[in-house]
């Protein structure tokens, strides 16, 4: 367990120092392209540091925002308090506030920074449809994830990749725009713009397969396996989360709020229609049936 | 020289495990007598709910006085344990007691349709669940406190500072994940 704590914040550094350089090296190109000398030096230091700082801080936030979540009281769902509030006890942590996403398809995961710093995030599907032992196996599981840092990782992972992509994006699309105009006005500077294009060509293809291999860096599989585990040793009552789950994987609605950057938040895989080999590649959940045995065994 | 040196380093080295040892101790009692704090505060949380549901189920069901009865006599009881063990047997009674309660409510459908009553038996079973957890989280504390007793070499640091070994707070838990309900 405090390993895992462990290898939790090296890997948060890591993911911080690796997205810090990252903005850098790509504010730095853009800039050195866009013909700024040594200002833009400084700049490119100066939006990397902000950048990383905010993500740190903020990450949570963001993935809030995106996933749609709004904070709740303790009067208007006494029930789903109560259950958060017996496994922080449970757990030896602060209880954590709650959100809920207004969704009909069940669904649930935490975020923050810290354990004095997350919060649980329900739809309420899952209110709806589980009962309580199954809930509070849900519940456990997520704060499993808020006292091994899980949370850190996966937020942190949330808001770089979603940061990195459009950076891509946005460079992409304005050296095409911006490289285009230049050609036809000035002819003579041809040779330029045709560098700038490969430039960011090569750009973009080093990224593409370094978000996903950001993403399986981050969200090791064995994670949901410790988290199960966990959430078992805290409720001390492995068949609720085991049932949690099958109801979970049996209902075939997608959650509208969740995207390929968010989906490795959730307890099992938000994103259900989509199929293939490109999936696959994002793949960040091992199969219920796994996880369903071995709570099985216990 | 050399025999003195080694003998005054060793001296030191087996006092300094010594004070990690009583230290460790000190932080594990602490962290029990925290871990207690959190079971009564959960346990005070229910005393205080009870005198509100009996009022409520009185409202509808005036005839059943036994109950009412065993009820309050069980809360009095429970607040007044002393020890852990003590709490842990008036924990069980009341339990019982409350149960026969739920049981009686059962055969009043406009009790169990009242929305006070409804929220009341919310904020029961979860204080109940939260008890049970905190029951759960001290009891992991107090066995790594009387494991820790029991190890050579911290027996010895234990015996010397007359550390005692704490009670596992015990309750009867038939149907743990079950919040109280009876059917007949």
């Amino acid at each position: 367990m405090y390993e895992q704590i462990a290898r939790n914040k090296w890997k948060s550094l890591f993911l911080i120092f690796f997205f810090l350089c990252l903005i850098f090296l790509l504010t730095w190109v853009f800039e050195k392209m866009a013909g700024w000398g040594t200002e833009g030096l400084v700049l490119a230091v100066i939006v990397a540091g902000a950048m990383t700082f905010v993500s740190y801080y903020s990450s949570d936030k963001v993935v809030l925002a995106i996933s749609r979540a709004k904070p709740v009281e303790k009067k208007d769902y006494p029930y789903l308090y109560n259950v958060v509030e017996g496994l922080a006890i449970a757990a030896g942590l602060p209880p954590p506030p709650c959100y809920i996403i207004d969704d009909t398809a069940p669904n649930a995961f935490a975020t923050g920074r810290n354990p004095q710093h997350s919060v649980i995030v329900v739809t309420t599907g899952l209110l709806e449809k589980l009962n309580r032992a199954e809930l509070e196996g849900v519940i456990a599981h997520e704060m499993s994830h808020i006292r091994n840092y899980d949370v850190l990782v996966q937020t942190l992972t949330v808001v770089m990749v979603g940061v990195v992509a459009l950076l891509s994006d946005w460079m992409l699309r304005t050296f095409w725009w911006g490289g285009g105009r230049r050609r036809s006005s000035e002819r003579g500077r041809g040779g330029g713009a045709a560098g700038i294009f490969i430039i960011v060509g090569l750009v973009l293809a080093v990224l593409s397969p370094l978000i996903s291999q950001l993403i399986h860096f981050a969200v090791s599989r064995k994670r949901e396996f410790l988290a199960d585990a966990s959430a078992a040793m805290l409720t001390r009552y492995p068949p609720g989360l085991a049932s949690a789950l099958r109801k979970l994987t049996a209902d075939k609605e997608p959650l509208e709020a969740a995207n390929k950057a968010t989906a490795h938040l959730y307890i099992v895989n938000p994103l259900i229609d989509i199929g293939g080999s490109v999936n696959k590649l994002f793949s960040t959940h091992p199969p219920i049936e796994e996880r369903i045995a071995a709570l099985e065994k216990m | 020289m050399g025999v003195l040196l080694i003998l005054l380093i060793l001296v030191g080295a087996v006092i300094i495990v010594a004070i990690g040892i009583y230290n460790s101790l000190i932080n594990l009692r602490n962290r029990c007598d925290n871990s207690w704090a959190q079971v009564d505060v959960q346990l005070r949380r229910r005393y205080d709910l009870i005198p509100n549901l009996v009022e409520t189920v009185k409202g509808y069901a005036k005839h059943e006085r036994e109950v009412f009865q065993k009820v309050t006599e069980a809360r009095t009881q429970a607040i007044n344990a002393g020890t852990v063990k003590e709490q842990g047997q008036a924990e069980n009674m009341l339990n019982g007691a409350l149960k026969t309660l739920f049981a009686v409510a059962e055969n009043y459908p406009e009790l169990k349709a009242n929305q006070n009553f409804l929220m009341l038996q919310e904020e029961l079973s979860g204080t109940e669940s939260k008890i049970a957890y905190a029951r759960q989280f001290y009891n992991d504390t107090v066995m790594k406190f009387n494991v820790k007793q029991q190890v050579f070499p911290a027996n010895i640091i234990a015996n010397m500072f007359n550390f005692k070994e704490k009670e596992y707070f015990e309750i009867e838990v038939p149907e743990a994940k079950e919040p109280v309900k009876v059917s007949f």
